[in-house]
């Protein structure tokens, strides 16, 4: 009766409640819906991180990790990288050489991060290969391939079967070089990276440097399962404790940080809103109990214990809350759910937010514990905000509260 | 052995400077059975005189028992309770819950005190043909009128079967057919079913339906006769 009571009691005043549901609504479905946005960014800025980047797990020589330096290397990386590769939890492995040196141009000159990997076991380390915008993966040039980022080719004025020099010292310490063609170009959503990164085969890079047989200074590992993440870690760690092996959080910290940055934000959005409506329900709730003083007078005195009315109040700030919050976070789900599958193209602002390396169309996300979350806390604010009113309606004294002037 | 008795009881209040004497000394005692009208000028202290009696509001000085029960020995829950199961309550206004039905007020009450289901519902309907509206059960407050709404209250104070009825000029908005009709049950309700009620009025046709009349004014009990 209690419940009936405090529902009807809501709709004595149906444009008060209606302002009320309707603000709550509002303020839930974009607190809801901005959430899932940035979830979903956040979480597509990680795939793509992962997948294109850093792969999952990548193992270097101390030594490499401290300077970069071509000497750096793994003698024996091929018989690691066919160790691992029994791994069945494994889809991919594969051993880069890697040099930081310059590329030129007829044009111009700039360094970047030269990759030296077999075309092949690439394919399975990362997704580039889905990326390019011009040319097949190491297909098409017959002598020194290479496969450069849509940015650098800008900067560099090449197109398509341009030529390209690399320079950069051998194992011995001279000065070599040589001419390599474009054979694709890509285009990730990291413009930044797109300028700084280029694949080239093993093979003729080894050549160049002068690098021993089966040397690589990079093994790059692609799993199946996410969650065996740790535990293919640890084993690689324990089996080669010479080396240092990383999964993706250490090898690219700020992508870790983005599922928290998405969650911390949507805990700060939901609840700045939630207090400001939560004010809007004490408001509310003041105006009901100070319009029924006679009739809670009434209930008192005819019986109803304090704790009752006090029950009463806060079910229908309860209710008042909910109608308008459980729509809203309903609607915002929706929404999501449409927008997930079609996409949110934020490409008018897209150069900025490629140099960041975020994705131009935003496919929203939502879980459940997060929805169910902001459920709670919709709960919580209805209640939170009725115990000032209820307890002004407690203090009423029934004798004054009756008393007809 | 009377249902209340009430000793030299003085209720003032000190909400201006100078201090009102609302009861001023009065002593009472009040029979199970009873059909009585306290009877005085509007200020006189009737509804303070009931607020008390009730347990709504403590007395300056003085003591109420009721069925051996002194009121003021009671804690402010115990009270509400006291009051939930001992007394019936008929105010002038605002006796009803307005987003509730006819039906559902007298329910309500029944509720409060954990009766079960089937017994509410038999009762409720029970009582709705004792104040002769068995067809407005489904009806809320405002589309009844004043009358039909003060017979929903009587219902509604019977229904948790108190020792008496407590009724503060219950016919005070009412007009004379309906002040007539009101009576007429209450007095019906009295006669047949020894139920005991304590009304104040100001209106010399519900004073002439009493069977105990009692006179007050300033506080004070100017006169207390018992009719035939
Ligand atoms: N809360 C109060 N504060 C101050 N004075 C009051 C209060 N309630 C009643 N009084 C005074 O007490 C006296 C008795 O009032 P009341 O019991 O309401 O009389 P009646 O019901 O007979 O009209 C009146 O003079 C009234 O002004
Ligand atoms: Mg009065």
């Amino acid at each position: 009766m209690l419940l009936k009571i405090s529902w009807r009691n809501i709709w004595r005043n149906p444009t008060r409640s209606m302002v009320v549901i309707s603000a709550m609504l509002v303020g839930m479905f974009a607190g809801v819906f901005s959430s899932t946005f940035i979830n979903g960014w956040m979480q597509q800025r990680l795939k793509d991180g992962i997948e294109t980047e850093t792969s999952h797990i990548q193992i270097h020589s101390p030594a490499f990790k401290l300077n970069d330096d071509l000497k750096n290397y793994i003698p024996e990386a091929n018989a690691i990288t066919a160790d691992i590769r029994k791994n069945d939890q494994i889809r991919g492995v594969s051993p880069r050489i890697v040099i930081q040196s310059m590329i030129a141009s007829a044009e111009t000159a700039t360094g970047v991060k030269i990759i030296g990997a077999d075309p092949m076991e690439e394919k399975k380390v990362t997704n580039l290969p889905d990326k390019l915008i011009e040319g097949k993966w190491f297909e098409g040039v017959k002598r020194n391939p290479i496969i450069i980022g849509h940015k650098l080719a800008d900067k560099l004025k090449v197109k398509m079967r341009s030529k390209v020099v690399l320079r950069m010292q051998d194992t011995e310490g001279n000065i070599t070089g040589g001419a390599f063609r474009v054979a694709g170009i890509y285009q990730t959503v990291n413009s930044t990276f797109d300028e700084t990164n280029v694949w080239v085969c093993n093979t003729d890079l080894q050549q160049l440097t002068l690098l021993p047989d089966g040397a690589a200074h990079e093994i790059t590992i692609f799993i199946n399962n996410q969650d065996d993440l740790a535990s293919i870690e640890n084993q690689i760690s324990a089996t080669h404790p010479d080396l240092i092996t990383e999964s993706w959080p250490d090898l690219s910290p700020e992508l870790g940080y983005l599922t928290e940055i998405g969650n911390t934000y949507m805990y700060i959005l939901v609840i700045i809103i939630l207090l400001a409506l939560g004010f809007g329900i004490v408001n509310t709730m003041l105006m009901v109990v100070m319009e029924r003083i006679h009739e809670l007078g009434m209930l008192m005195a005819v019986g109803m214990s304090k704790s009752r009315v006090f029950l009463m109040i806060i079910i229908e700030s309860t209710f008042l809350s909910i109608v308008g919050g459980f729509a809203g976070i309903l609607l915002g789900a929706l929404t999501t759910e449409y927008w997930a599958v079609k996409g949110i193209d934020l490409s008018i602002w897209g150069e900025g937010l490629s140099e960041w390396g975020f994705a131009t169309i935003v496919y929203p996300v939502y879980d459940i514990p997060m929805v169910v979350t902001i459920a709670v806390m919709v709960i919580l604010t209805g209640i939170v905000a009725s115990i000032y009113p209820a307890y002004k309606g407690l203090k009423l004294n029934p004798s004054e509260a009756i008393r007809v002037i | 052995m009377s249902i209340i008795s009430i000793k030299d009881l003085t209720k003032i209040y000190n909400a201006s400077q100078v201090p009102v004497h609302a009861v001023n000394g009065i002593s009472l005692e009040f029979e199970r059975g009873e059909f009585a009208a306290i009877v005085g000028p509007s200020g006189s202290g009737k509804t303070t005189l009931l607020n008390m009696l009730g347990g709504l509001d403590d007395p300056t000085s003085g003591t109420i028992v009721i069925d051996n029960q002194r009121l003021d020995q009671l804690k402010s829950s115990e009270r509400i309770k006291f009051r939930l199961n001992n007394i019936g309550f008929i105010f002038q206004a605002y006796n009803l819950i307005p987003v509730l039905t006819a039906r559902e007020n007298i329910e309500f009450i029944m509720e409060l005190q954990k009766i079960p289901k089937e017994q509410r519902e038999k009762r409720s309907m029970e009582l709705l043909e004792a104040v002769g509206i068995p067809d407005k059960a489904n009806i809320r407050p405002r589309q009844l009128s004043g009358g039909q709404q003060q017979r929903i209250a009587v219902a509604r104070a019977l229904a948790s079967r108190p020792k008496f009825i407590l009724a503060d000029e219950p016919t005070a908005n009412l007009d004379s057919k309906s002040t007539g009709t009101l009576l007429d049950i209450m007095e019906k309700l009295n006669r047949e079913e020894d139920i005991t009620f304590i009304f104040s009025t100001h209106d010399a046709r519900v004073v002439n339906k009493a069977r105990r009349v009692i006179t007050i004014e300033d506080g004070r009990v100017k006169n207390d006769e018992v009719r035939q």
